[in-house]
């Protein structure tokens, strides 16, 4: 089960990786989106992957869930969402702006 | 007393939603802001008072003892930083209302500068990495909203960069933090710090640092990672680049300073040495960049990757004294880099343009801000008896006992290229004829928190001898983990 979401999280990662170095500035937003996927994901790895167990410590259980992962996971999550969320209004209106959302000519000289 | 930590993080907080409620009462905001400013300036002397006469305030939320609940440790460096950031930002407070125009400061301009500096407070207090990620997200949510706050093209343009690169570097620290709960099981730093000594700090264990490294690298703008920062840090307004200069790039290396200074520190020859090479070439590339352009505010901007680099040389070379430069240097550059920023602003204003090719002559309207560019231009290149001086003597003194002898040479290479940028301005903008032409513009009330800057900064490297101390027994609290690890685990 870890096995394959991390070869998932390591998909994730590599297909955000190809988008952020694309030109267009939609593709940058869903690659920065693919690359927080793949980064939660991996953390809910790292805390074992366990079903049916709960996730509290009493006296006599010893197979228990790791409800740390999550917390971090959920926070992690909240923010990335709003900052998805700033990011393309800030594509939007940096566009529109420049009547451009190619990087290429969103580059900038110092001279100007 | 322990509820005191919380403190730096909490007073910015509040000020900023109690300032969201009335962004259109502009002189109510004002005023509220510049009393909470100074409120919070004493609440943070008093909490400084107290840690460097009775040792570290630690905070344990919510009753949770060490490894388990959250913990806020104000330690003597953190305080110190926390202390500098707040002095800087009182300066920033009371400059705002001449450099902004009405309609920025009613865009909730006051609510983001207090959410960025309760961010900034943040992470230097936490003693939980995860933490650290969550207060690093807090100062970067503001610094979003400030960057574009007026939305030209330009702001636009550079600040989609900027949010990206930091996105980028935001979600690698979250890989690397599901690293090292993977390998050690905690993100409590003094137990992921014990639990790497444990382990001698296996080679994963020094991936893991390296890819921590590379995060904050980013965050601190050093050699190869500084590309997204000139630009983006030029064109806000100067008030907003003088926060950012001073507390987002030093919020960076202070996290760099932490984790190799407490955490990855067995393995010095493969880190600590690799820093001192990133530290040359961030020092030379930087005052490459600096002495390319035009542009003052360009000048400023590229000058603080030498200072980040000088800053990474004292760890690098990782004793008693380069260390001390470092902490010495940091809260130098802190103070230094906010007056050079303001001051650019002024000039930019006072001049109309920033382009130091249209301009001449303006000591004959502005005299104290020309003297006033050169004193900083002398205080940042480390000349006697100013503050980058000492900083810089204890980074050499400590660097050539340990026997890095390129590394020296190339500091006191760059430090003279520091002063002939800075110095550039002086002589382009402030040197040749009088423009009868010119029509000068009022200055009044934006060089009074410059001046006090700057007074700060000449004390620092003048009453070296009160303050030596104090940075001299931060530097030996960091060169032993140990320390640290007792102080919060409580053994």
């Amino acid at each position: 089960m870890e096995f394959i979401i991390l070869i998932l999280a390591g998909v994730l990662f590599a297909t955000a990786i190809y988008n952020l170095l694309q030109k267009q500035l939609l593709r940058l937003v869903i690659g920065s989106v693919l690359l927080s996927h793949g980064a939660h994901l991996f953390i809910l790895t790292m805390g074992e992957l366990k079903r049916g167990n709960p996730p509290i410590l009493t006296d006599g259980v010893n197979d228990y869930s790791d409800p740390l992962p999550q917390a971090l996971i959920l926070t992690s999550i909240v923010i990335s969402f709003g900052i998805t969320s700033l990011l393309l209004v800030l594509a939007y209106r940096a566009a529109n702006e420049n009547n451009t959302d190619n990087m290429e000519q969103l580059r900038g000289n110092d001279n100007e | 007393m322990s509820n005191f930590a919380v403190l730096p993080i909490i007073i910015p907080l509040i000020a900023g939603i109690i300032l969201a409620f009335f962004p259109k009462k502009l002189t109510l905001v004002r005023t509220l802001s510049k009393i909470f400013m100074i409120g919070n300036l004493a609440v943070v002397s008093y909490i400084a008072w107290n840690v460097f006469h009775h040792g570290s305030v630690i905070l344990e939320t919510g009753g949770w003892t060490a490894p388990y609940g959250i913990i806020l440790i104000a330690d003597e460096l953190s305080i110190l930083l926390i202390l500098t950031t707040n002095i800087v930002a009182a300066a920033c407070a009371f400059y705002a209302p001449y450099s902004l125009s009405d309609r920025k400061e009613q865009f909730y301009f006051y609510s983001f500068f207090f959410f960025l500096i309760s961010g900034v407070s943040g992470a230097f207090l936490t003693g939980d990495l995860f933490n650290m990620f969550v207060f690093f997200e807090v100062l970067l949510m503001s610094s979003y909203a400030l960057i574009v706050l007026g939305g030209d093209k330009v702001q636009l343009r550079e600040s989609v960069k900027y949010v990206f690169i930091n996105l980028f570097s935001s979600m690698l620290f979250v890989t690397a933090i599901a690293f090292i709960y993977g390998a050690l099981g905690t993100v409590n730093m003094a137990q992921i710090a014990q639990r790497v000594q444990e382990v001698d700090q296996q080679g994963i264990l020094t991936t893991v640092g390296i890819l921590l490294f590379f995060v904050f690298a980013t965050k601190a703008a050093l050699f190869p990672l500084y590309y997204w920062m000139p630009n983006s840090y030029a064109v806000p307004n100067p008030v907003i680049s003088a926060l950012f200069g001073a507390l987002l790039t030093k919020v960076g290396i202070y996290a760099i300073i932490r984790v190799f200074s407490l955490i990855f520190v067995h393995e010095t020859e493969l880190t600590h040495e690799v820093f001192i090479w990133i530290a040359g070439l961030s020092m030379l590339f930087g005052i490459f960049g600096a002495l390319s352009t035009n542009n003052i505010k360009l000048i400023i901007a590229y000058n603080i990757i030498p200072a980040i680099g000088f800053i990474l040389m004292g760890l690098g070379v990782f004793n008693q004294d380069a260390l001390s430069g470092s902490i010495y240097y940091l809260v130098h550059d802190m103070l230094i880099k906010t007056s050079l920023f303001l001051l650019a602003g002024t000039i930019a204003y006072a001049a109309g343009t920033s382009d130091l090719r249209k301009f001449s002559g303006l000591i004959h309207y502005y005299p104290f801000l020309g003297w006033m560019l050169f004193v900083s231009a002398f205080v940042l290149a480390g000349i006697p008896p100013f503050s980058g001086f000492i900083g810089k003597l204890l980074l050499l003194k400590g660097a050539l006992a340990g026997e890095e002898i390129a590394i020296v040479i190339i500091a006191l290479l760059s430090s003279l290229l520091i002063l002939y940028s800075v110095v550039k301005i002086f002589i382009k903008g402030f040197w040749g004829e009088k423009d009868e032409s010119f029509k000068p513009k009022s200055i009044k009330g934006r060089t009074a928190p410059i001046v006090v800057l700057l007074a700060l900064s000449i004390f620092m490297g003048i009453g070296a001898e009160f303050i030596y101390p104090t940075i001299e027994s931060i530097s030996a609290y960091l060169l032993d983990p140990e320390n640290y690890i007792n102080a919060v685990m409580k053994e």
